[in-house]
């Protein structure tokens, strides 16, 4: 999939990023990495949008999550799927859910961990729940990409591998920004690193040099 | 930049030099009454309040309580319904056309086609809500965070939209908002009663008329009681059990009969001007200038030379009363009962003091000035004063007045002006209202035209006085901006700023 052709991203006169040309082949678990501020949210931005302009499904997990804090886990989780249905079964869910929507969204929040919260209002979770709960979401709703900002950056580094193995097995492709280079290397099969306004390494996984991936990191 | 801007001085000064040129023009007679006899009369009455006639008080606060929470949801459920297409120019402009009219003009219009029923009451209530509730609402939902929206993406209809996304982020502060309006319809629904209406305004005119003044006493008792316990009796879960009650109160109420077609006859007939329905279409300059010349423009004038004066003392209370419920300032002893003060000042209906002024000092300007001017001055006094109390302060800060003056007064200067600015569009409106009490504003020239039943005239008076609140906004607008948009937002910022804390325990 050519995603990007010498793109400029960015707001405004000052692009953050230039001339990106992307491609990315269905199957392909993909792990950006940059030091904040190299411009992987605004990569990623373009990523979705490109890939809805492809009429693909894409699950987003946002880096602040764009959750609605007064309604329960589960009904966030039920969000994930709003756009299959009409407004009257979307109302019926709101007030109560059919039992195999509940059942279907309760498998996905067991499987983040959170079965004990499910009822409980996104408000009163801590943050890396709330993290768990965005990602639950975009699990539910499934698709043909995962595309997620930061997905993992508040859970440890246990669980960080568990559902990083979740992300692989429920989407057939996924593209992640990720801060911790251990779960990128053990999860993706394709590092792109961000530095300097463009990508700076595009390789796969296996060949990584750490020297290259620190090399982005370095001042 | 701006060549000569707007200074928050230069905006008091202004406005005090207006307040001088309407003082000769301001009529402040007593009008012959002995002020000290009835305010003797009133205060022993208040002060031994007679329950005796425990039928007809309870009575009058049940229906008083029933339109306030009928109309209030009605207008909060129409205003919710139009909230998000507030943006729609139609939309807008309708929320405009409802609230730039004053609940008790609505009701004196409403009267002729409803007739004096419950339909009436309801709506005078319901529709001039709904006008502000469709824009507050629409800003809180504009506010409230549009990232769970966006994540849905474009293919997700509007109406699951508004409810999984949008509504659930604003509800906490529409409730709240809502609750405020719902004391501010315990206002509009015991003032309806002096316009004939079963509520307690009604009913405290009929005992003050047959001088029963500890009657009076307890029916005020019971209603202060009520207006300063609202957040004790009205609970979220409990809404649908007081909606029901409303029901089965309103339902009770018998009313005359209006005769068929009553709408039909107001819009095709009465409110078409007279020379026109006489098919004298020359007559129309003729009429339109009467009108103009006798009524409307002499409305006007006395309504400005109201509200001016009423501003200057409302802003002396505000700048004086903010530091009275500062304990730092005046101590406890001083700032617990000052802090009371104000909220009894604050909750009574101004048409209500207005109403009880008229009592002491006899029919002029002075008691419409002095109700409007303590009842805005304790407002603005208390969001000051609760703000004061707020202020980090250093640990060696003064005491006293010369905290007052060094630390309070500068530091709260630019909220007081934005605040006495926004107060001051409600003061207009409220002036041209005190003239159905007989004060010679448009009010009055309004209440005459209908009691005249020259329908096609009232309208016309309402329209000016519509076009003047318009007016009278853009221009507290355009002065507030000059000073700063950040200092304070549009209108709905300090009603809702009012009604946090309103909220907040106290």
């Amino acid at each position: 999939m050519q995603l990007l052709i010498a793109a400029d991203l960015g707001y405004g006169a000052a692009p953050v990023l230039r001339d990106v040309t992307l491609d990315v082949e269905s199957g392909q678990r993909v792990a950006l990495l940059g030091r904040s501020g190299a411009g992987k949210s605004t990569l990623l931005a373009a990523i979705r949008q490109a890939l809805l302009d492809r009429g693909l499904r894409v699950a987003l997990v946002p880096q602040d999550h764009a959750l609605v804090p007064q309604l329960s886990a589960l009904h966030n989780v039920l969000m994930g799927r709003l756009d299959d249905h009409g407004a009257l079964y979307n109302l019926a869910t709101l007030i109560r859910p059919r039992r195999t929507d509940r059942a279907a969204a309760l498998k996905v929040l067991a499987r983040v961990g959170l079965t004990p919260e499910a009822e409980r209002p996104v408000e009163a979770l801590s943050g890396g729940q709330k993290q768990r709960v965005a990602l639950a979401r975009a699990l539910y709703r499934g698709g043909d990409v995962l595309v997620a900002d930061e997905p993992l950056s508040a859970v440890d580094p246990v669980q960080a591998q568990a559902l990083a193995g979740l992300i692989g097995t429920t989407f057939p492709t996924s593209i992640l920004a990720l801060h911790d280079v251990s779960v990128a290397l053990t999860f993706a099969t394709r590092l792109i690193g961000l530095d300097g306004g463009r990508i700076a390494l595009d390789m796969p996984a296996q060949d990584a040099k750490t020297a290259a991936i620190e090399a982005l990191y370095a001042r | 930049m701006r060549a000569r801007p707007i200074t928050r001085r230069g905006i008091v000064a202004g406005f005090l030099i207006a307040g001088l040129v309407c003082l000769p023009f301001a009529d402040l007679t007593l009008a012959g009454n002995d002020p000290w006899a009835a305010l003797s009369r009133m205060g022993m009455g208040f002060l031994s309040p007679d329950f005796g006639a425990v039928e007809r008080i309870m009575r009058a606060i049940a229906l008083t309580l029933a339109f306030a929470i009928a109309g209030v949801a009605g207008g909060a459920v129409a205003g919710l319904m139009m909230a998000p297409f507030y943006r729609l120019r139609p939309v807008r402009w309708l929320a405009i056309a409802l609230r730039s009219v004053h609940e008790l003009f609505w009701a004196l219009i409403l009267m002729q086609i409803t007739g004096i029923g419950v339909t009436t009451g309801i709506l005078a209530i319901a529709l001039p809500y709904a006008g502000i509730f469709a824009k507050v609402l629409s800003e809180i939902l504009d506010e409230s965070d549009r990232r769970p929206s966006d994540w849905l993406g474009a293919r997700v209809d509007p109406l699951s939209r508004f409810l999984w996304a949008r509504m659930p982020l604003a509800r906490r502060e529409m409730a709240t908002y809502t609750l405020y309006r719902l004391e501010c319809g315990l206002r509009s629904s015991a003032v309806l009663g002096f316009v004939g209406l079963p509520t307690l305004g009604f009913q405290l005119d009929s005992f003050f008329r047959q001088g029963n003044y500890a009657a009076a006493g307890a029916i005020m008792a019971v209603y202060i009681a009520l207006i300063a316990t609202i957040r004790l009796w009205m609970r979220p879960h409990a809404v649908w059990a007081w909606l029901i009650a409303a029901g089965i109160v309103l339902v009770r109420v018998d009313a005359p009969p209006m005769g068929q077609g009553a709408l039909w006859r107001f819009l095709t007939s009465d409110i078409v001007p007279a020379p026109l329905l006489q098919g004298d279409p020359a007559g129309l300059g003729p009429w339109l200038w009467d009108l103009v010349a006798g009524s409307i423009l002499p409305g006007l004038a006395a309504t400005l030379v109201v509200a001016q004066l009423a501003l200057i003392l409302a802003g002396l209370v505000a700048f004086c009363g903010q530091a009275l419920i500062v304990p730092r300032v005046t101590g406890r002893l001083v700032a617990i009962p000052g802090h009371l003060f104000l909220v009894v000042l604050r909750s009574f209906p101004e048409y209500m003091l207005a109403y009880l002024f008229l009592q002491v000092f006899g029919p002029s300007m002075l008691p419409a000035i002095l109700a409007l001017g303590l009842h805005n001055g304790a407002i603005i006094a208390h969001l000051l004063g609760r703000q004061a109390g707020g202020l980090a302060l250093r640990a060696d800060a003064p005491r006293g007045l010369t905290l007052w003056g060094w630390e309070i007064v500068p530091r709260l200067f630019g909220q007081f002006v934005a605040l006495c600015l926004y107060r001051w569009e409600i003061i207009i409106r409220e002036s041209a209202i005190v003239g159905i009490l007989g004060v010679a504003t448009l009010g009055f020239y309004l209440d005459d035209a209908i009691s005249q039943l020259r329908l096609d005239r009232a309208v016309l008076i309402l329209l000016a006085t519509g076009m003047v609140t318009v007016a009278i906004d853009a221009l507290s607008r355009f002065l507030r901006s000059g000073l700063g948009a950040g200092r304070l937002r549009a209108r709905a910022a300090s009603e809702r700023g009012i009604a946090l804390a309103a909220e907040a325990p106290g």
